[in-house]
């Protein structure tokens, strides 16, 4: 009975004594689902436009950041060592496409997760080989520091970050619905036979799809850098995101946007709620088994596409 | 000329379902397992056997596991290092509770044990398909390791959290624990692969076996022709959770003594997968195969610059390594993607009519 009350009563309890921390807890896991989101962004468009999990995402973010890093350590100044990097990320989508997915065509999409997987160990070791393993400080200018708003304690840099995400995500918007580009990926995310039979050509949109992929994990390795030092953990936000993905569905973009944010929150609250009463650090699973009730439910996800089945 | 089957007539049934069909395979697998049993041990040093040959036969048994359930089920699990945590918790836990038990008897109780666990992790296979489940069983594996960490009735509370095997007899042989010489640990993970891989290709082959490939190849079409979809995949989790919780309790008895959590992380998960796939999915061969190769690549990656003569520093040579491993793994992937097991495949109709043209 006493822990039936521990468990289902007692951290709502909690919360209701203390509303202004409950606000502060929920807040602060929004703002880092916003983080977990960027991530997961990189992965659904990849996804959408060639149906390849890819799991190198998470080490690409740590490649984009250490380039970066690397960069502005030789005296490069910022904005020449960003335009560097985006010019790097976008090399990098032209060698993956033509070394690895165009020999991989037409081969089951477990075949090309592996490929994947295969592509996080070598950007690991190439990206440390270049830059060094040493952890490294990353400072955009950004102060990390807190103040209180109606007693609540925020982080300045976690606000700027999720400003930065939303502008991301807005300019997204923007660049699928308004550009010829964007056009042509929805199609191929649509339909990649349909879009061939219209003349949009594949080959071109993966690398324009890897190369936004590779910016959006710019962002968010310059985000996470400047917050917990470039390193090689960096890469391990793979696999925050990847709850994150099967919450909001692999190929919708509004469902990575608000499933980080529902991971950032539920893993927040369950830590500080729960967690004690389970002696702690639960965060590292809490994301999955959550997704995991989610999915029981509705197993395309929350926004998903609906999956039909035939025989 | 050397592999040809002209001549070899199947006169009754038992003949043509015979494992081996081909006298030339029989030749082959019997000396083999000849000299794994009778040379290597006399042969190979302390160094191969620990490094090399033990965690081959290890890693045979997990890719034995998950190739039964992605490469012959379809369902994609990245859930085997939890798993194999729970096969050598299991096992410890029984061992140092019943002393008396046989340490063998111990190790199908723990295989047992991993098997319930998969079963109650595969239980959202039945409404979660392809990376969405493969998404899923990492719930398995982040859980199982969390818990395994924090709970100290599973490691007996000992400080450190690290677990021991201790020191046991079978016949008179001092099979885990500090004072048991490689050999005798060769050979028990050896008889226990051996057994177990003979099963599992009897497993495959039989109405098991063949449900799970209609599974696999279209679970709808397979339910309308009248397989249960749910007991097929839930007895598939069962199984290669069976053989991955054995390997675990052989990585920690027979292979590393000591061991914590981390000894068997998401790495471990994905070691396995690769060598299921660069293996062969839906290939017993290929399990071993792709064992090999995932255990052997990085031990030479590690020896070759000294073997060259070249000289580097530790760090660079690690970087290289990882790079190269993984630029391996995508070039294989990319010549062979059905894996070793199909080039195997290959060779044999080559070597069928060489030296011949056709």
């Amino acid at each position: 009975m006493q822990v039936l009350y521990a468990f289902l009563v007692g951290p709502f309890v909690q919360m209701g004594q203390a509303p202004v921390f409950f606000a502060e807890v929920v807040i602060n896991g929004l703002l880092t689902g916003v983080m977990y989101s960027l991530v997961a962004l990189g992965f659904v468009l990849i996804y959408k436009a060639s149906g390849t999990f890819n799991f190198a995402q998470g080490v690409m973010v740590l490649f984009a950041a250490l380039t970066l890093v690397g960069l502005m350590e030789h005296g490069v100044p910022v904005w020449l060592a960003l335009i560097l990097t985006v010019a790097v990320m976008v090399v990098l989508a032209f060698a993956i496409e033509r070394l690895m997915l165009r020999p991989l065509i037409n081969q089951e999409q477990i075949i090309l997760f592996m490929a994947t997987i295969g592509l996080t160990f070598f950007l690991e070791g190439f990206g440390e080989l270049l830059w060094g393993s040493n952890v490294k400080r990353l400072d955009i200018g950004v102060p990390d520091r807190s103040f209180e708003v109606g007693g609540m304690l925020l982080n300045q840099f976690d606000l700027f970050a999720a400003a930065i995400g939303a502008a991301l995500v807005a300019g997204l918007a923007v660049f699928f619905q308004k550009t010829p580009i964007g056009r042509a990926l929805r199609a191929v995310a649509d339909d990649h036979q349909a879009a061939l039979s219209v003349g949009i050509p594949l080959k071109t949109i993966w690398v324009v799809v890897w190369s936004v992929a590779g910016i959006v994990a710019m962002v968010a390795g310059i985000m996470w850098g400047a917050k917990s030092g470039v390193q090689f953990s960096l890469s391990l936000i793979a696999l925050k995101a990847l709850p994150v993905l099967i919450l909001g569905g692999f190929t919708s973009v509004p469902g990575a946007i608000i499933g980080g944010l529902i991971i950032g929150v539920g893993e927040k609250v369950a830590e500080v709620y729960w967690g004690p009463l389970v002696g702690g650090a639960i965060e590292n699973w809490f994301a999955y088994v959550l997704a995991l009730v989610f999915l029981l439910f509705r197993p395309q996800g929350l926004f998903g596409e609906r999956i039909i089945e035939r025989v | 000329m050397l592999y040809r089957e002209a001549g070899q007539f199947k006169t009754s049934y038992a003949a043509d379902q015979a494992l081996l069909p081909i006298v030339q395979d029989r030749w082959f697998l019997a000396v083999l397992l000849a000299i794994a049993y009778l040379v290597v041990p006399f042969v190979a040093d302390e160094y191969w056997l620990q490094a090399v040959l033990i965690p081959f036969l290890v890693f045979s048994m997990a890719a034995l596991g998950l190739n039964l359930l992605t490469g012959y089920a379809g369902q994609v699990s990245l859930g085997t290092g939890g798993f194999m945590a729970v096969g050598a918790y299991a096992t410890y836990k029984m061992a140092t509770t019943f002393p008396d038990l046989n340490i063998l008897v111990i190790f199908l109780l723990a295989g047992l044990i991993a098997a319930a666990v998969g079963l109650i992790f595969g239980i959202p296979s039945l409404r979660i398909k392809g990376f969405y489940l493969a998404v899923a069983t990492l719930a398995a594996q982040f859980f199982l390791g969390w818990m395994f960490n924090k709970i100290g009735w599973f490691y007996n509370d000992n400080p450190s959290g690290t677990i021991t095997a201790p020191p046991r007899l079978v016949m008179d042989f001092m099979v885990t624990g500090p004072r048991a010489t490689a050999e005798v640990r060769y050979i028990v993970a050896l008889v226990l692969v051996t057994v177990f891989a003979l099963a599992a290709k009897n497993l495959v082959r039989g109405r098991i076996g063949r449900a799970w490939m209609a599974v696999r190849d279209r679970d709808i079409a397979a339910e309308i022709i009248g397989i249960r979809p749910f007991q097929t995949k839930l007895l598939a989790f069962a199984i290669s959770s069976f053989y991955c919780g054995l390997a675990g309790a052989m990585s920690l008895f027979l292979w590393l003594g000591s061991a914590e959590t981390e000894a068997w992380d998401i790495n471990v998960s994905f070691q396995v997968l690769f060598m299921v796939i660069i293996g062969g999915l839906g290939s017993i061969l290929g399990s071993f195969l792709g064992a090999a190769f995932i255990t052997l690549v990085p031990i030479f990656l590690t020896n070759a610059p000294q073997m060259f003569g070249v000289n580097m520093a530790t760090d660079l040579q690690k970087h290289l390594e990882v790079m190269i491993f993984g630029g391996l793994i995508v070039y294989f992937l990319i010549v062979e993607p059905n894996g070793f097991a199909r080039l195997w495949q290959i060779t044999k109709e080559k070597l069928r009519r060489w030296p011949f043209p056709y």
